[in-house]
């Protein structure tokens, strides 16, 4: 397979701007005979699906909510990156794009990062002009706050409610579209197959899930937009119905999967509390600006917090970080984190969880000001947990949260699958290793407002696909397929429900393919995935029928691709003998227990081609060239 | 502790539906109101039934999927907040509860507890946004917004769609969700060039979808997740009136 990133010569500032000159444009009255395929209604989706039909193309976009309000953009809390430099505080698209390159450890393309660096500006006034009500200051202007992986002070925000913002500027401008006719929206509808005709993308077989109704989608070009996959883990900060199908589907048709063992481990999350768990709620990282994390110092000690002395605690952040401390990065906070819980020290009834303390913040500032900074999160806290963290400290532990890793694209956001392009968390692109905080609705919307329509243009003008319908063989044999996986799922009759596998699955992944990998525990999980999965497809209860709305049957389909894509993941992670951002291979550590990179051997991207189930999959090779950066290791000491 | 549950079962729009009861035992006051359901479908599977549907997605409160009616009150009993926020420790050992999908006739019943609100959405299309095609917008700080309007703005973006609203709403009025989008635009000076005629066309399409008239409740307030405030009713009231005069 060919890795051709297309990324255009010349200086990396000239870059986007004489791409953008040089693609081949669709004149205006042409557009509207052009339909495009966008699946997906979120930042990326939404974005793309209204900039799109706004040009005058006819597009048809699909989510599985019953709403493209409802995509699971919607969640994000903290806020967004841009590099607008309101604060004069020595901000630049150039900062934004180093900052970007570092924080992923020097795991993605350079041009790309610059590309959304340079965006980023024009992203918060699109926003503004369609009233996304983003926090103010007394004057008027907009207001920032910081984040982790930075010195400066270039994240917006709208409360604790940016994602539901953004998602919902989008949502307006897509449902404008829809009232004039350009966009057709299909919500509850699932994507199950791509159809792929003369080396084309050319369009796509989904379930009505309230009817159940198998269907077949023609178009010039397909866009995927159907986010991250952190679900393989079942417990994550992701929605419940976040899942892989759309990406897995593709890539068992061709489109190469880059780096799928880039996960990002969020250091804060509220502690998992029994065997029922469905998912796992985020605290905004925000609060390690004025919490101590803690555990105690002696193994298995069971005093309440309030009991155990000051000099039997240990703030091991701030002991092996002294000059980060609480603030050290996602990834090594989370290492930290599962360091002492291993040793037998974590907090809680499980023992996997450690102290975020604001007793000391309390003193110092008075209740009011904490409350101030962090009511909400605290009141959700409380909410969950039944435990007032104005006087008890509050237990957190890591959760699986973002995918770095997704389908390759190209420098136009293409696929290796001509005509299928993909954008949002569902591509690898921006971010390397290791995600900073507030830059994937950056990355979203970059790609669905500024990116996408663009380079779509340049394809359909150039591709000049030609004219197919839905009677074509290749969607006969797709239709065909899924109808006899759906027939599976339904006959197999066995006895376990779909949740109890992905469960198991996710207990698997979390052990052997989480915050730390080695290579004998990878060896195993690629040993128990395969006996798990086999006993799936034996033993699964889908109760129900196929000709209704089921969401047993929806979650069967998630679950059994995750299988698979668990099963990658494993590969490409036991295949980088290399620590890099979140992926942390023990063998590949510094003396004092960082993470250790290996420039020499893996400065690649591993995209890995689907050869059939029976066979191995394929490692291609894309080299990460930096002409602008010089790679360095990372330190926080 | 045990509960019991008496659960709206419902196989299809055109399918005629009951209330059932279930036992529900071994519940952890820890869980959320979801995650008992889900522990109650994993049984109801085992046994060969099949499981209750029910919308949900973020399970965090932000998304507006989920939409119980519990005890006959949108999103049960705790205020300002939505049915995946709620845990079993606001119930005890031995109660019924009654689980009920929203009740409107512009919400149809798709399933069990699942409803069809995409009446939301053709009202938001209406009228409900800004018209400003990507490109060419200004620099986002030449537009300068006083704090205060900028805090109203957000209080009214806050909704999250879900349509208790419209549940709690003896009228069945969906009055809450237009005002809320009227206000939230209407607080910015971006919205002001479509003001009037935003809100007359978002009005017509109300009324267009079988939402019932609003005669002032409250019922609507009180169920909201987010505690949007009737207020926003007044504001739409009176750009409606002023839209009048205008035309
Ligand atoms: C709790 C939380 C907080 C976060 N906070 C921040 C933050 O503060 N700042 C930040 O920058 N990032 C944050 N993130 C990350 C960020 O929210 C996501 O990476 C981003 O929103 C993903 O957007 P997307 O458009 O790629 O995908 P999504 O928003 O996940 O949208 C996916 C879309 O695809 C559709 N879809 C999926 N599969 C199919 C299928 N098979 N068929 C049809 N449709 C399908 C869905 O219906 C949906 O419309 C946070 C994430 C979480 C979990
Ligand atoms: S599931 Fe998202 S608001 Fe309840």
């Amino acid at each position: 397979m060919e890795l051709n990133s297309r990324v255009p010569a010349g200086p990396l500032e000239k870059k986007w701007d004489r791409h953008r000159f040089e693609m081949k444009l669709v004149n205006p009255a042409n557009k509207r005979k052009y339909t495009i395929i966008m699946v997906g209604s979120g930042l990326g989706g939404g974005a793309a699906a209204a900039t799109m039909g706004e040009l005058g193309y006819n597009v048809k976009c699909f989510c599985f909510q019953d709403s493209p309000r409802r995509a699971h953009s919607i969640a994000a809390q903290g806020g967004i990156n841009a590099a607008k430099n309101y604060q004069n505080d020595g901000d630049s698209i150039y900062r934004l794009f180093y900052d970007t390159v570092k924080g992923g450890d020097f795991r993605s393309r350079e041009a790309n990062v610059y590309r959304l660096a340079e965006i980023s500006v024009n992203i918060i006034d699109q926003c503004v002009a369609q009233g996304v009500p983003f926090a103010r200051e007394y004057g008027g202007l907009l207001a920032n706050r910081s984040f982790g992986g930075a010195q400066v002070s270039r994240t917006f925000y709208a409360r604790g409610q940016t994602g539901q913002q953004l998602l919902l500027g989008a949502y307006q401008a897509l449902e404008r579209q829809v009232a004039a006719g350009t966009v057709t929206m299909y919500p509850r509808t699932e994507m199950l197959d791509v159809v792929i005709i003369d080396g084309k993308a050319r369009g796509i077989v989904t379930r009505d899930l309230v009817t159940g109704k198998i269907e077949s989608h023609v178009a010039d070009a397909v866009v995927l937009g159907t986010g991250g996959y952190a679900n393989v883990f079942y417990l994550s900060t992701n929605a419940k119905g976040s899942n892989a199908t759309a990406i897995w589907r593709a890539y068992k048709r061709g489109a190469a999967f880059a780096n799928p063992c880039y996960t990002q481990i969020h250091p804060t999350c509220i502690p998992v509390s029994g065997e029922y768990q469905s998912k796992l709620t985020l605290m905004s990282e925000s609060l390690r600006n004025d919490g101590r994390v803690w555990v105690p110092k002696a193994k298995g000690d069971k005093r309440a917090p309030g009991a155990i002395p000051e000099d039997e605690r240990d703030y091991y952040l701030a002991r092996k970080y002294p000059s980060f401390g609480n603030l050290a990065p996602r990834d090594i906070a989370s290492r930290g984190a599962k360091e002492v819980c291993d040793e037998g020290r974590g907090v809680g009834p499980s023992g996997l969880g450690v102290y975020l303390d604001f007793a000391d913040a309390i003193k110092r500032l008075g209740e009011g000001v904490i409350r101030e900074r962090y009511g909400n999160l605290f009141e959700m806290y409380q909410r969950i947990t039944d435990e007032d963290p104005y006087k008890v400290p509050m237990r957190i532990y890591p959760a699986a949260h973002y995918t770095m890793g997704g389908l390759w694209v190209d420098y136009n956001l293409m696929s290796t699958i001509a005509g299928l392009h993909v954008i949002g968390e569902a591509n690898f692109s921006d971010h390397g290793a290791n995600r900073l905080g507030a830059s994937a609705l950056m990355q979203g919307l970059a790609d669905g407002y500024f990116v996408i329509p663009n380079t779509i243009s340049d394809y359909l003008a150039s591709a000049k696909p030609a004219k197919v319908d839905t009677s074509h063989q290749a969607f006969k044999d797709a239709e065909a397929q899924v109808a006899e996986r759906t027939r599976q799922f339904l006959s197999i009759d066995g006895k376990r429900t779909v949740d109890s596998f992905h469960r198991e699955l996710g207990k698997i992944m979390w052990e052997y393919c989480g915050m730390a990998r080695n290579e004998a525990g990878l060896r195993k999980a690629l040993e128990l995935i395969p006996q798990l999965r086999e006993e799936f497809w034996r033993d699964v209860n889908v109760p129900g029928s196929d000709v209704e709305l089921n969401q047993a049957l929806e979650k069967a389909g998630r679950v059994a691709d995750f299988f698979e894509l668990a099963e990658l993941m494993c590969k490409d992670a036991l295949h980088r003998r290399e620590s890099c951002g979140g992926h942390f291979r023990e063998e590949s550590q510094t003396p004092d227990g960082e993470a250790l990179r290996d420039d020499e051997h893996f400065a690649y991207v591993a995209a890995w081609e689907y050869a059939g189930d029976a066979k191995e999959p394929i490692l291609n090779k894309e080299p990460l060239v930096f002409e602008n950066v010089k790679l360095s290791q990372r330190s926080y000491k | 502790m045990n509960l019991k549950l008496r659960v709206w079962r419902q196989a299809d729009a055109r399918a005629a539906g009951k209330m059932v009861e279930y036992d529900a035992p071994d519940v952890s006051p820890d869980m959320s109101f979801l995650e008992m359901l889900d522990v109650v479908n994993e049984r109801l599977t085992e046994d060969g039934q099949d499981p209750i549907a029910f919308d949900h997605d973020c399970r965090e409160g932000i998304c507006g999927s989920c939409s119980l009616m519990i005890n006959g009150t949108a999103h049960g009993p705790m205020k300002g907040t939505a049915t995946c926020q709620l845990h079993m420790r606001s119930f005890k050992d031995g109660d019924l509860i009654n689980v009920e999908p929203w009740r409107a006739k512009a919400f149809p019943v798709i399933r069990d507890l699942v409803v069809d609100r995409s009446a939301f959405d053709r009202i938001i299309g209406a009228g409900g946004y800004i018209t400003a095609a990507t490109g060419g917008a200004q620099d986002a700080n030449s537009l300068l917004i006083p704090k205060v309007d900028a805090d109203a703005s957000m209080d009214a973006a806050a909704c999250i769609g879900c349509g208790a609203c419209v549940a709690a709403c003896p009228n069945a009025s969906a009055s809450l969700f237009t005002a809320a989008k009227v206000s939230h635009l209407g607080h910015l000076p971006q919205g002001q060039p479509e003001r009037y005629r935003r809100v007359l066309s978002m009005v017509s399409q109300m009324e267009l979808e079988d939402f019932g008239g609003c005669t002032l409740y409250g019922e609507c307030q009180e169920a909201c997740p987010k505690e949007i405030s009737i207020d926003n009713i007044s504001t739409m009231n009176r750009d409606y009136i002023m839209a009048g005069v205008g035309s």
